[in-house]
C-alpha cells in the first residue's frame, strides 16, 4: 500500500523520527455546549436552533484547538455536533425510526434506532462538521465515521431480517459519504467498528463492508480501523485482509495484556495503539506514556506507529482529557529524540523473540 | 391435551419516567447502582414502576406475572451484586451484547440474603395470585460464569456455593406458580456443562414446589447439554426459538422433552413486534416435534430490558393474544 502517513509529518517536526500523535474522536464537551442543548429542546426559551449551530461551531473551534495546543499532529473537533456514535448517522438516514430509549449499562441510555425500511440518505452526514474544523485547524484533520457493521449491530433491524444484508446496505452509504468526505479534501478518515468487539465470528463481514468502502478510495487517503474493548486473538490475524492502513487498538486499559496477541504473525499494518486510559480519571505521567509507546514498538518500527488514547476521551473531566493528551504528546517526542539518538532498544518479538 | 400458557422471562425494561427518576437519584456512574439498600427515595421509585408493569402484565392478560427484576442494573449478576460478601468492580460486556454489568467478586461465603424474595413478596402485596406468580431468578451455572470467585478457590465448589445460594434464595419466596431459572451460558459456555452444572441446577430445582422451567437462550442448545438438561430435575426447558429454531426443533425431534417446555419465540433483543401468528406457528412447530405435552409457555427469548418500552409493551400483549387465540390440543 501506499505511505499515506508522511502527509501527517507537520513541516517544524523537531525530529527524524515521527510518531503519529492523534485522538480516536470524542472529547468532552463544554458544559455550555450541554446547557444550548436544553435550551434549544426547551419550548419556553428563546434561544434558536440558530444560536444553537453557532454555540456547536463556538464549541468544535474551541476543541480543534485545545488539540492544537496539546501538540497533536493530527486534531479532531471532538464529535462536539454529535450526541452518539450510533444515533448520529441513522437520524440522517431514510428507513429507519427512534422506538424510545434502550439501556447501555446501569442509567445510561441511547435512543436507539430501528430500521423499518430499506435505508437510504439524501443529505451529507459529516461534510460540513469536516469543512468547518479543516476551516478553522492549523494541523490535519481526521474525520471518525461509525462503520457499517456496528451501524447495523447496534441498531434494531425491523426489515431486513439479516444482518449482512442491512451491513451491505449501510456500508454503500458510508461510501457515499466517504466520498463526498474526500471530494472535500479529508485525507484521514478512520471508520470505528466497535461493535467487532463484541462479535468477533463476523470479520469476514467487516472485511466485506470495508472492501466495498475502500474501492472507491484514493491512494492517499488514509484509512484507519477503530477497534475496542475485545478480544482480538479472535479478530488476529484475519484483520490484516481488511484494506485499511492502520488499525486502532485499546490496549492500555488491560495494560497491554493482548499485546503479544499482534507479535504473531508478523503486524503488517500500521498500529494506531491507545497509550492512555479514558476511563481512569488518573492522568499517566509521563514516564509512564513512555513505556506504553514502547509496547507498541514491540509490534511495528517506529514509521508504523501512531500514538493516541484508547478510545474517546468524552467521559473524562475536560482538564484530564487535556492533560492526558498534553503528557501523551511530550511521551512521543521524547521517545522520538531517544529513537534519534540510538537511545531505544528498538526490539520487536519478531526479530527478537525471547 | 397441551395447555398454552403466555409468560414471560422478566428483567424489564423501566418505564421511561422511572429511567429519569432514577438517573437522577443514582446518577449515571457505576458508584450509584443498586446496593441492596437504597434510600426511601429509590425504593419508592421501584415500588411505583414494579406496580406499573404488573398492571401492565395483568392488563396485557399474560397467565404469569413477574415483578419485573426493574432492580437488577447488573441483570442476571444482581443476586450476588447486592450482596454483602461479594465486591463490584469495574464494567464489563454482558454476553455479546453493547450492555454491561459490574464484574461481581465473590470474596467470602455467599449465604441466601432474601433480596430476590423481598421484590417478590410485593406481587403478593398487588393482589396477584399465587397460581399467577412467577419467580425469576439466573440459573446457577450462568450465574457462576458471570462471577468471579475470589474465596473458594476451584470451580466445582464455586458453582456448588452459588447453587446453594441461589438455593436458599428460592427456599425464601413467597408462594409461586413457576420459577423459570434463566440459563444463557449453558449455550455460550456449552464445554463447562457436566455433571456438576446439572446437579447445582437440581440443587435450586429441589428448593422450591413451583413448577422449574430452565430457559436457555443466545442460540439453540448444544445436543450433549440438552440431554443433561432432560435428566435434571426440572419440569421443563425453555429454547431460542428466535437466534435457535431449527436447532432446538431438531433437539426436540430428536429428544423429546419435559412434560413442559418453554418457545422463546419473542424477540428480547429485536423492536420488531411478532405477530401472535408467527409466535403460534413456533409453538406450534414444537408440538408437532414432541407430541402432546402438558404445557408449553410462549415467552420471549432473551430478558427484555434490551427494548424500548412501547415495543415491549407491545410484544407482551401479542404473547398474552397468541395464548388466548391458540387452541389447546389434544
Amino acid at each position: 500500500m501506499t505511505d499515506t502517513r508522511e502527509q501527517f509529518r507537520p513541516p517544524d517536526h523537531p525530529h527524524d523520527h515521527f510518531l503519529l500523535t492523534t485522538v480516536v474522536g470524542s472529547y468532552p464537551k463544554p458544559k455550555w455546549l450541554n446547557r444550548a442543548r436544553e435550551l434549544v429542546a426547551d419550548e419556553d426559551s428563546k434561544f434558536t436552533e440558530a444560536h444553537f449551530a453557532e454555540a456547536k461551531d463556538d464549541a468544535a473551534r474551541l476543541v480543534t484547538g485545545e488539540h492544537e495546543r496539546c501538540g497533536l499532529d493530527v486534531v479532531v473537533d471532538g464529535e462536539m455536533r454529535r450526541n452518539e456514535m450510533v444515533e448520529y448517522f441513522f437520524r440522517r438516514i431514510d428507513g429507519c425510526e427512534f422506538p424510545g430509549r434502550v439501556k447501555v449499562w446501569g442509567h445510561n441510555y441511547f435512543d436507539k434506532p430501528a430500521v423499518v425500511d430499506e435505508v437510504s440518505c439524501s443529505e451529507p452526514w459529516l461534510v460540513d462538521e469536516y469543512e468547518f474544523t479543516a476551516g478553522v485547524a492549523t494541523r490535519p484533520v481526521k474525520v471518525p465515521i461509525t462503520g457499517p457493521y456496528t451501524l447495523a449491530r447496534w441498531s434494531f433491524d425491523e426489515a431486513y431480517g439479516s444482518t449482512e444484508a442491512l451491513a451491505h446496505d449501510l456500508a454503500d452509504l458510508v461510501n457515499e459519504e466517504i466520498d463526498r468526505l474526500v471530494a472535500a479534501g479529508a485525507r484521514y478518515i478512520q471508520i470505528d467498528e466497535p461493535a467487532l468487539a463484541t462479535t468477533p465470528d463476523d470479520h469476514a463481514l467487516v472485511g466485506e463492508c470495508l472492501e466495498r468502502i475502500a474501492a472507491d478510495v484514493p491512494e492517499d487517503v488514509r484509512l484507519g480501523l477503530h477497534v475496542c474493548y475485545g478480544d482480538y486473538s479472535r479478530i488476529y490475524p484475519e484483520m490484516l485482509e481488511f484494506p485499511v492502513h492502520e488499525f486502532d487498538l485499546e490496549l492500555a486499559n488491560g495494560d497491554y495484556e493482548q499485546i503479544d496477541v499482534f507479535t504473531e504473525p508478523e503486524f503488517t499494518k500500521d498500529l494506531a495503539l491507545g497509550v492512555v486510559d479514558v476511563h481512569d480519571a488518573e492522568v499517566e505521567s509521563v514516564a509512564r506514556i513512555k513505556a506504553n509507546i514502547l509496547q507498541g514498538l514491540r509490534v511495528v518500527p517506529p514509521e508504523r506507529l501512531t500514538v493516541s488514547p484508547d478510545c474517546g476521551l468524552k467521559l473524562l473531566p475536560r482538564e484530564v482529557a487535556y492533560e492526558k493528551m498534553a503528557n501523551m504528546v511530550q511521551a512521543a517526542r521524547e521517545v522520538e529524540a531517544e529513537l534519534d539518538a540510538g537511545e531505544v532498544d528498538v526490539g520487536r518479538v519478531s526479530a527478537s523473540a525471547d | 391435551m397441551t395447555a398454552f400458557v403466555a409468560t414471560t422471562t422478566g428483567v424489564y425494561p423501566l418505564p421511561d419516567w422511572a429511567k429519569d427518576a432514577l438517573a437522577d437519584l443514582k446518577g449515571h456512574q457505576r458508584g450509584g447502582l443498586v446496593s441492596g439498600d437504597e434510600g426511601a427515595e429509590v425504593t419508592d421509585v421501584y415500588d411505583r414502576a414494579r406496580a406499573e408493569v404488573v398492571d401492565l402484565q395483568r392488563d396485557a392478560g399474560l397467565d404469569r406475572v413477574v415483578e419485573g427484576q426493574l432492580r437488577w442494573d447488573d441483570m442476571l449478576a444482581h443476586p450476588l451484586a447486592v450482596h454483602d460478601n461479594v465486591e463490584t468492580g469495574g464494567i464489563v460486556r454482558y454476553y455479546d451484547n453493547n450492555n454491561f454489568y459490574r464484574d461481581v467478586r465473590v470474596v467470602d461465603e455467599l449465604t441466601a440474603d432474601g433480596d430476590v424474595a423481598a421484590d417478590l413478596a410485593a406481587l403478593a402485596d398487588l393482589d396477584v395470585v399465587p397460581e399467577a406468580r412467577q419467580a425469576v431468578l439466573p440459573g446457577p451455572y450462568s450465574l457462576a460464569d458471570l462471577a468471579t470467585d475470589a474465596h473458594y478457590g476451584g470451580e466445582g465448589d464455586f458453582l456448588e456455593a452459588v447453587a446453594e445460594f441461589l438455593a436458599g434464595e428460592v427456599a425464601a419466596l413467597p408462594e409461586v406458580a413457576t420459577l423459570f431459572l434463566l440459563e444463557p451460558s449453558l449455550v455460550t459456555a456449552a464445554d463447562g456443562v457436566d455433571d456438576a452444572a446439572t446437579a447445582a441446577i437440581d440443587r435450586v430445582a429441589d428448593a422450591t414446589d413451583a413448577d422449574v422451567v430452565v430457559h436457555t437462550y443466545w442460540g439453540a442448545l448444544d445436543e450433549a447439554v440438552y440431554g443433561r438438561l432432560l435428566d435434571a430435575a426440572v419440569d421443563g426447558v425453555g429454547h431460542d426459538f428466535v437466534h435457535g429454531r431449527e436447532g432446538s426443533l431438531e433437539l426436540l425431534a430428536e429428544h423429546g422433552s419435559h412434560d413442559q417446555l418453554a418457545v422463546g419465540a419473542v424477540a428480547g433483543r429485536n423492536s420488531r413486534v411478532e405477530s401472535p401468528a408467527e409466535i403460534r406457528d413456533a409453538a406450534e412447530a414444537a408440538v408437532e416435534r414432541v407430541g402432546a405435552v402438558e404445557t408449553v409457555y410462549l415467552t420471549p427469548n432473551t430478558e427484555l430490558c434490551y427494548l424500548p418500552v412501547g415495543r415491549f409493551e407491545a410484544k407482551l400483549r401479542a404473547l398474552a393474544e397468541t395464548a388466548q387465540t391458540t387452541e389447546v390440543t389434544a
